[in-house]
């Protein structure tokens, strides 16, 4: 009888470990700590699940696909009431996108993203990730008055990119916050963004990386290669690429045409919201098992069937 | 895996005899692991050292075929654990679980739809590899009569699933020649199931829950029958037990060359998951993570489009990135006063601009250019992107006939190229857009006045 060794990797490296929250009554959630890959407990260590955000946007979504408006509902035009729905469904976190400060969307600015800040804070107590419109200068508006309404909850505040990462870093540094560092799937620009956000004075435990979701179908296999090379870099004992890893899941693959199009697509794509919904699960599969810690969702089934999957995983 | 030509060398004559044209054995060995010359120029080799040498060639994962010639599914082969190592070179096979306790015209009326299912992505066809089909009834003849009728209405490649040697001899008769996946062979009745893939020239599954070693066993055993087409199924159903133990097994064949588990594996995710979106959810997963064929207990367009799509995704070269077709592509229903945009035909380049116009509600003509497959600032800087290669292509796709005005906007990263594509394109205004793609809707939005 042929005699199987198992082959386990000793790896010498090990993925930061990130807390959000856990301050003044604040949920507490930790992320990373891994020294091996994605759920391979059999050969280390593995000491938290990913962990599932739940988008909320600071404003009415003016154009969600159908199966998104129809699963929340009227909770869509309060924030507040968003976020409380969210946490019912199970978010272990709120991510805010504060998309109204989007030149296109409303332009709103420092006053409003401090309020819904501060209103979302009051009324769930998870911890929160908050995301700027993706436009340097609003990003910079927005997020320093969100960190100066959050000082010392703990907050994610995203994203820095290469042009704005000194003043999104300077405040989460001090605002006790966490900066998350996006860059366009790149392994080497990632850890070029991380070291610069090091030399600002941020630890090790105060970044997550976002190395840019690429939806099933459009872009997912660069995601997954970036993230796979990132987290076997960091596992081999790169300090600079083991930071934990969020993927915003749910906005790349409600984007699409796959999630969005009711009707003149192909009768071979079959149902809208089953379509829809599987897209954003198969998305979210792929990056797991490719090393993502937080994964940012949108629609409460997928919320519910990717915790199930993430049990089993961990199991 | 590939020999080393030291390792080559040990089995070589080391006469240094000059008869293959290379002045030492060493030298030759060099240039066979470079695979410039074959082994068998070496006249004084003998065949022992020639069978090692075969041996060791086998690539660490048997290649199986299951089907016909002209619809098989090929997997296995595989040799490395993470795509951008090189590639994952055999893209999982997809088939759907019929039951033999089925009404023979309700399983025809599925094989007619799946078999007929096929669905567009970048220029390809996307659709489903076989079937497999179960002997639920556990009736020999009920059995092999099923099998005799979706081998009438198909040509795709069939897994015959029984534990019952009776039953596969009887339904092998209906399905060969075809070449069927014999499902499977277990500690009980390996012998005679082995018998039956001998005879009929049939690849054959092994499965055990007892453990890899039980499973290393008979595969073992089976191949001392002759046969080299096995499929492991190691009996892990779960997203759990999937990972860990398919990532083991590919890892025992890959970095331990561990010959008895060199197999591609089959599974089974409708087994391991509660409903079908989480059965879908464990089939992406197994995609990705090492599974060979995937046996599917649900079928709808709206489950099977994103799964083929993954697997499209996963299976993609990463060193020659999927091309999409040159021409004019039509985001929304575009008008004749709609905008008209350049991009290059990179699908990630193709994929963010159409998304981010799609998203932004911008019904636009797309011009796609033939960059070969680079994006914006590298095709450019390749001279694969310049005035000339834009305003032919705008010429030759007859855009002009499209709109009823004459303004083109090119990604601001080759700004530069406004001049002479002016010069080039007398008739139309040329519009610098945004450097990013994500920046394509506000921009439209400011500056597109139709």
């Amino acid at each position: 009888m042929p005699v199987v060794e198992i082959p386990v990797e000793k790896w010498n490296g090990q993925v930061h470990q990130v807390k959000l929250g856990g301050v003044g009554g604040r949920k507490e959630l930790i992320v990373g700590g891994d020294n091996t890959l994605p759920f391979l407990k059999f050969e280390g260590t593995v000491p938290h699940r990913p962990a599932i955000a739940i988008e909320v946007l600071d404003y009415t979504p003016p154009n969600w696909a159908e199966p998104l408006v129809k699963a929340w509902g009227d909770v869509l035009k309060s924030p507040v009431a968003w976020a409380k729905k969210a946490a019912e469904y199970g978010a272990n976190a709120i991510a805010l996108r504060l998309r109204s400060a989007h030149p296109e969307e409303g332009n709103t600015g420092a006053e409003h993203a401090k309020r819904v800040v501060t209103d979302i804070l009051g009324a769930v107590d998870l911890p929160v990730i908050v995301l700027g419109p993706e436009v340097a200068e609003k990003d910079n508006e927005v997020l320093v008055a969100a960190s100066e309404a959050g000082r010392g909850q703990r907050l994610a505040l995203g994203d820095c990119f290469d042009k704005n990462y000194r003043t999104i870093g300077a405040t989460c540094l001090a605002d006790g916050h966490v900066a998350i560092a996006k860059t366009p799937i790149d392994m080497n620009l990632a850890k070029q963004l991380n070291i610069l956000l090091s030399d600002l004075g941020l630890t090790m435990d105060s970044i997550l990386m976002d190395p840019t979701t690429g939806a099933l179908g459009y872009g997912l296999e660069y995601t997954y290669s970036v993230m796979e090379r990132l987290r076997i870099t960091a596992l081999m004992g790169d300090k600079m690429t083991a930071m934990p890893m969020i993927c915003t899941v749910g906005e790349e693959s409600w984007r699409q045409k796959e999630s969005k199009a009711s009707a003149g697509v192909p009768a071979t794509w079959g149902d809208q919201e089953k379509r829809a919904i599987i897209w954003e699960k198969l998305t979210a599969m792929g990056l797991l098992n490719a090393g993502a810690n937080i994964i940012v969702l949108r629609h409460p089934k997928t919320v519910e069937d990717v915790k199930v999957a993430i049990n089993k995983l961990f199991a | 895996m590939a020999l080393t030509g030291i390792e080559i060398y040990k089995y070589l004559p080391k006469t240094n005899c000059k008869k293959c044209g290379f002045p030492t054995c060493l030298a030759f060995a060099m240039k066979v692991a470079q695979k410039t010359v074959n082994i068998t120029i070496c006249t004084d080799l003998s065949a022992e050292s020639r069978a090692a040498l075969e041996a060791a060639g086998r690539p660490p994962i048997q290649l199986v075929t299951i089907g016909g010639d002209s619809k098989k599914i090929e997997v296995g082969n595989e040799t490395v654990m993470f795509r951008h190592e090189k590639t994952f070179f055999h893209p999982t096979g997809f088939v759907y679980r019929l039951k033999d306790t089925t009404p023979v015209d309700s399983i025809l009326q599925e094989v007619q739809a799946i078999a007929e299912y096929k669905v567009e992505r970048v220029g390809r066809f996307l659709a489903m590899d076989g079937f497999a089909i179960e002997n639920a009834s556990n009736d020999a003849a009920t059995f092999a009569k099923t099998v005799e009728a979706v081998k009438s209405k198909t040509d795709l490649p069939l897994i015959l699933i029984s534990k019952d040697p009776a039953a596969m001899e009887a339904a092998l008769a209906k399905a060969t020649p075809g070449k069927p996946l014999i499902y499977a062979a277990n500690k009980d009745n390996w012998e005679k199931m082995a018998d039956l893939a001998v005879k009929n020239k049939c690849p054959i599954a092994v499965t055990s829950s007892d453990g890899l070693s039980e499973l290393a066993t008979l595969a073992e055993q089976i191949n001392k029958k002759g046969i080299e087409e096995i499929v492991l199924d190691p009996g892990a159903r779960d997203f759990g037990t999937s990972l860990t133990t398919l990532t083991q097994i590919r890892r025992l064949a890959l970095k331990k060359n561990f010959r008895p588990l060199g197999y591609p594996i089959i599974t089974f995710p409708g087994e391991g998951a509660a409903s079908v979106d989480l059965e879908a959810m464990l089939a992406g997963q197994q995609v990705a993570k090492y599974a060979g064929i995937v046996v599917l207990d649900h079928f709808s367009p709206a489950m099977v489009y994103p799964l083929l799509t993954m697997r499209l995704n996963i299976y993609t070269d990463p060193q020659k990135p999927i091309q999409v077709t040159p021409g004019i592509i039509q985001i929304g229903t575009p008008k004749p006063t709609s905008p008209v945009c350049v991009t290059t035909n990179f699908s990630l380049t193709y994929f963010a601009i159409a998304g981010e116009l799609e998203a932004a509600g911008w019904a636009s003509w797309l011009v796609v250019c033939d960059t070969e497959g680079l994006s914006v600032l590298t095709s450019w800087a390749a001279g694969k992107f310049d005035a000339e290669k834009i305003a032919k292509t705008i010429k030759n796709f007859k855009v002009a006939d499209n709109v009823n005005h004459r303004n083109v906007v090119i990604p601001g990263h080759v700004a530069v190229l406004r001049g002479e594509l002016e010069e080039e394109l007398p008739d139309w205004k040329i519009m610098v857009g945004p450097r990013e793609a994500v920046d394509v809707g506000g921009f439209l939005k400011q500056n597109w006045k139709n």
